[in-house]
């Protein structure tokens, strides 16, 4: 697992801009899936068939887990080479001031501000840029253009169970689902396993492939955030005590059946995990439960501190706990 | 051209209340050959059935514009309103509207400056605190001319001044209108669908149903956008510059276009000498969001007007930006019948 976190972490892929984890996630599970296809906004999709045969047509179960990561896109380069940026999904101004960030084709570069600013509470991202060592505009130009996307630079590291990094915020529920694809058992169900795009931008590769694969049911993985650090917002979920079964957050309320499906199988299963409720943010099952005539969804949480900053922390044991919550679901008949 | 231009900014069509705008699309897009209809929700459809292939390419342009609608009416026969889609307050104070199918005019007012304590002139008046005055004395006057739920529009004529440019209202998105009846005069290989939306500003409301029901294999936006290129604004947040040619859009807040299209519209640009800019600053959302997120996914990409002063009753247009945006579009659709 942390191998294959290290991996995928460390792969490029802003909203948009999502061709490099796909490759990467595709050459990671293509060998354990009957079907792989890419779909018009890029979401991969790829799908294990059902072992029943007979007339009782499988449960069709869609797993979600969003390839996407935030972003800074480059918006302007003024004549002295800064590069002027927007946010691509949320970027806190505090977590960015003095990061290390990297684009595409490799260009590292330094996010800084104008300090000519009083009050740090007035920071914007429009008082802010990104330095790439270039003396003028025509030397910036030659390996940046605008439209560009950096995102931070920051390998995995790892202290005793616990992994920092970027991007865990959705890497880690995507190496949750890969390792599921290549641990699962035969499976009554039809599962069909996508890898979303433009998460961070309003969970829209979700709406297109919940179209596209009409799912009976649906669960997402993501990180959540957690209660458990000095003087934080009171929340009930703890690093390290085990996946969390959302409750609710602001893009969904999951359906009862769901939900209670994910508890029973834990508790039979004697897996740990805890109960979620997030008061701001959502995930991809937020656009999924609308999809055409509505799809009962639910969502496995990944506890993970520092969200949306280069040094997210997820704990070894919520994503192995993950991984066999995941599992029991799948691999045993599903009644809803 | 600046007639059509012309006669289709000066035409009321608030968010939901596109009426005027849509009879004068109708017969402007018929007289193109087209196949004119229009849906539930009122969004006009022109259809140039392709020559070869059955591929639908879906343009969209907004119809509706911002404006206000009756609340309430004072006993003294002033009207209180609420804004539709987004408006700056500080924009609202005497201006004059026309309300209703009637075209009933009005002004905004306030009270006095010389009532104002001192405080009260360095503020920006609360839109709540203003009301559309109509020339009228009593409750019962109003209601003769009035009805709550009337929307009040800008009242603002078209007028081309300076080194080629055009002040109007509505110029967003009335100019991806006009485009879009260009377009359609010409046939292409594949089915050409204009779509002509409704309620773009309080949420693409039109383009989301239109989207569904066309099923369109691409879809391209065509709008007026934020040119923010004026002293006071930071070079780095001017989005694009008067002048300068179309801007596409790599991305804006409803969507991000498909990285294959913005590259075609780019190459296009570049191979026709057309000038073009990319916006200089992420703002807004359009058609776009719910177009490309419609059903499975539609490849979508934006191409915008610049125009200054945007969502008032002073907007301004360069004429040849709008020209260069018509230029851009025919060789991308030329170009489309051999991909």
């Amino acid at each position: 697992m942390k191998e294959l976190l290290a991996n995928l972490t460390g792969v490029y892929g802003p909203s948009g801009k999502e061709d490099s984890i796909r490759s990467a996630i595709e050459k990671e599970i293509k060998d354990h899936v009957d079907e792989i296809r890419t779909d018009t906004m890029g979401n991969l999709i790829a799908v294990k068939k059902s072992t029943l045969s007979g007339d009782k047509p499988p449960v069709r179960v869609m797993t979600a887990a969003h390839m996407d990561q935030i972003g800074l896109i480059i918006t302007n380069i003024d004549e002295n080479g800064f590069l002027r940026f927007s946010n691509i999904g949320g970027v806190s101004p505090f977590n960015v001031i003095n990061r290390r960030v990297v684009f595409e084709n490799g260009i590292t570069g330094t996010v800084s501000y104008e300090t000519e600013l009083e009050n740090m509470k007035d920071l914007k991202l429009n008082k802010m840029y990104i330095d790439i060592g270039a003396a003028n505009r025509e030397e910036a130009e030659k390996q940046v253009s605008i439209g560009d996307v950096a995102v931070y630079y920051a390998p995995m590291a790892a202290a005793g169970n616990r992994y920092f990094g970027c991007a865990m915020d959705d890497r880690a529920g995507c190496a949750v689902l890969v390792q599921a694809i290549k641990t699962i058992k035969d499976s009554p169900n039809e599962l069909i396993f996508v890898f979303t795009v433009q998460e961070e931008v309003g969970l829209r590769g979700a709406k297109t492939s919940a179209y596209s694969v009409n799912p009976a049911m649906a669960i997402s993985l993501d990180v959540t955030l957690t209660g458990d650090t000095p003087k934080s917002r009171p929340m009930a979920v703890r690093l390290g005590a085990g996946p969390a079964v959302k409750i609710k957050d602001s893009s969904l309320i999951c359906h009862p059946r769901v939900k209670n499906l994910m508890i029973d199988r834990a508790e039979e299963a004697g897996i740990p995990y805890q109960l979620e409720v997030l008061e701001a943010g959502g995930t991809d099952s937020g656009s999924i439960h609308l999809s055409r005539e509505g799809v009962p969804s639910g969502v496995i949480s990944i506890p993970c501190r520092y969200i949306h900053s280069a040094r997210e922390m997820v704990d070894k044991n919520d994503l192995e706990n993950a991984v066999k919550l995941l599992n029991s679901i799948l691999e045993n008949e599903i009644v809803l | 051209m600046v007639e059509v231009l012309k006669r289709l900014t000066e035409a009321r069509g608030v968010a939901g209340n596109e009426d005027e705008v849509r009879e004068i699309i109708l017969e402007l897009a018929a007289q193109t050959g087209a196949e004119v209809s229009v849906d539930r929700m009122g969004n006009v459809i022109a259809r140039k059935p392709g020559l070869k292939t059955g591929k639908k390419v879906m343009l969209a342009a907004h119809m509706d514009e911002v404006g206000f609608i009756i609340s309430y009416i004072t006993d003294s026969g002033m009207l209180k309103f609420h804004t539709v889609g987004g408006i700056d307050q500080r924009l609202l104070l005497s201006k004059r509207v026309r309300i209703g199918k009637k075209g009933i005019p009005g002004v905004m007012g306030v009270k006095a400056i010389h009532l104002q304590e001192k405080d009260e002139r360095n503020k920006v008046i609360d839109q709540k605190q203003m009301v559309i005055d109509i020339g009228v004395h009593s409750k019962e006057e109003a209601q003769k001319l009035v009805e709550l739920g009337d929307y009040a529009c800008f009242d603002s004529n078209l007028v081309v001044f300076g080194d080629n440019k055009v002040k109007a209202k509505a110029l967003d998105d009335r100019v991806g209108c006009a485009v879009l009846l260009e377009l359609l005069k010409d046939t292409y290989d594949f089915d050409l669908i204009a779509c002509f939306t409704v309620q773009e500003e309080i949420g693409s409301r039109g383009g989301e149903v239109a989207a569904w029901h066309l099923k369109p294999d691409m879809g391209i936006v065509l709008e007026g956008t934020a040119c923010a290129d004026i002293p006071d604004v930071p070079e780095h947040m001017h989005i694009t510059k008067m002048g300068r040619g179309p801007a596409i859009s790599y991305m804006d807040r409803s969507s991000i276009a498909d990285p294959e299209l913005f590259r075609q519209m780019v190459k296009t640009a570049r191979e026709h000498s057309i000038p073009y800019q990319l916006k200089e600053n992420i703002a807004g959302g359009n058609d776009a969001g719910v177009i490309h997120k419609s059903r499975s996914g539609v490849p979508t990409v934006v191409v915008s007007v610049p125009c200054r002063y945007i969502h008032s009753p002073s907007s301004m247009m360069d004429l040849n930006d709008f020209n260069n945006t018509i230029r851009l579009m025919k060789e991308f659709l030329k170009g489309c019948e051999s991909r």
